[in-house]
């Protein structure tokens, strides 16, 4: 199983007629004006999705009631080319450091008001690292001692 | 593999443990099946590449929506500009 997932990735590419500085600058201080409404994790849903603009920076939701929900951090900053964050989110859609992919997203200027946008989301195998420990758990009575302690470790992740 | 069998190696509760394996069912990383009055689970094998096509559908609607915006906004800025 680990073999089968180690290259799963999602990969886009678009171009948006505009230039980069713009593209940049929409995609980053104007996230909360573009993200969909549906795509969150917190209790409200009424939320603003903010992505802070340095590295280390949070990329969050805070619901209309001040509640924040951690969705990754920045892991690199080039304005206007280049991003990097990480996608701490796990299988049941809660704050997950362990099961963290990455999604670069990189802004291509074409022409003066042409500019490619490439997105990866990559390392989705972390969460087949889970997936195949669960397997182990599962599947195998006789390893049951040896699983144990990494079992504790996702139930514990997990609540 | 039950849910009373996989309760008994654990210092947290059997509706703990059902409680944690209703959250991956849900997620579809584990299946179960009843079997008498017991449930019985094992893992979907199929759990990362339903996740990943969770996540294209996502990124696909998010960029969507963003190249909307990144376009509309920067031709209104440029009218105003004119």
């Amino acid at each position: 199983m680990t073999t089968e997932v180690q290259d799963i990735l999602v990969r886009k590419s678009l171009v948006v007629n505009a230039p980069v500085a713009h593209v940049f600058a929409v995609f980053t201080e104007h996230h909360n004006a573009w993200w969909p409404r549906e795509h969150h994790i917190g209790k409200r849903n009424d939320f603003a999705a903010i992505l802070e603009p340095k590295i280390g920076g949070r990329w969050f939701e805070r619901g209309d009631d001040g509640s924040e929900c951690t969705w990754g951090h920045v892991l690199a900053w080039e304005p206007p080319n280049r991003i990097v964050l990480s996608w701490e989110i796990n299988a049941d859609w809660k704050h997950d450091p362990s099961v963290a992919s990455e999604v670069e997203i990189r802004f291509i200027s074409d022409s003066k008001e042409r500019t490619r946008v490439e997105l990866e989301h990559r390392r989705l195998d972390r969460y087949g690292d889970k997936a195949e420990m669960m397997r182990a758990i599962f599947d195998s009575e006789g390893a049951w001692a040896g699983t144990l302690a990494a079992l504790a470790k996702v139930v514990h992740e997990m609540s | 593999m039950a849910v009373g069998e996989l309760a008994d190696y654990f210092p947290i509760s059997r509706p703990a443990v059902s409680q944690h394996l209703r959250v991956l069912s849900d997620a579809r990383l584990v299946l179960h099946k009843r079997e008498g009055t017991h449930n019985v689970y094992r893992l979907n094998p199929e759990g990362i590449a339903i996740l990943r096509e969770y996540l294209d559908t996502m990124w696909s609607r998010a960029l969507h929506d963003f190249k909307a915006l990144a376009e509309s906004s920067y031709h209104r800025a440029r009218k105003e500009k004119s």
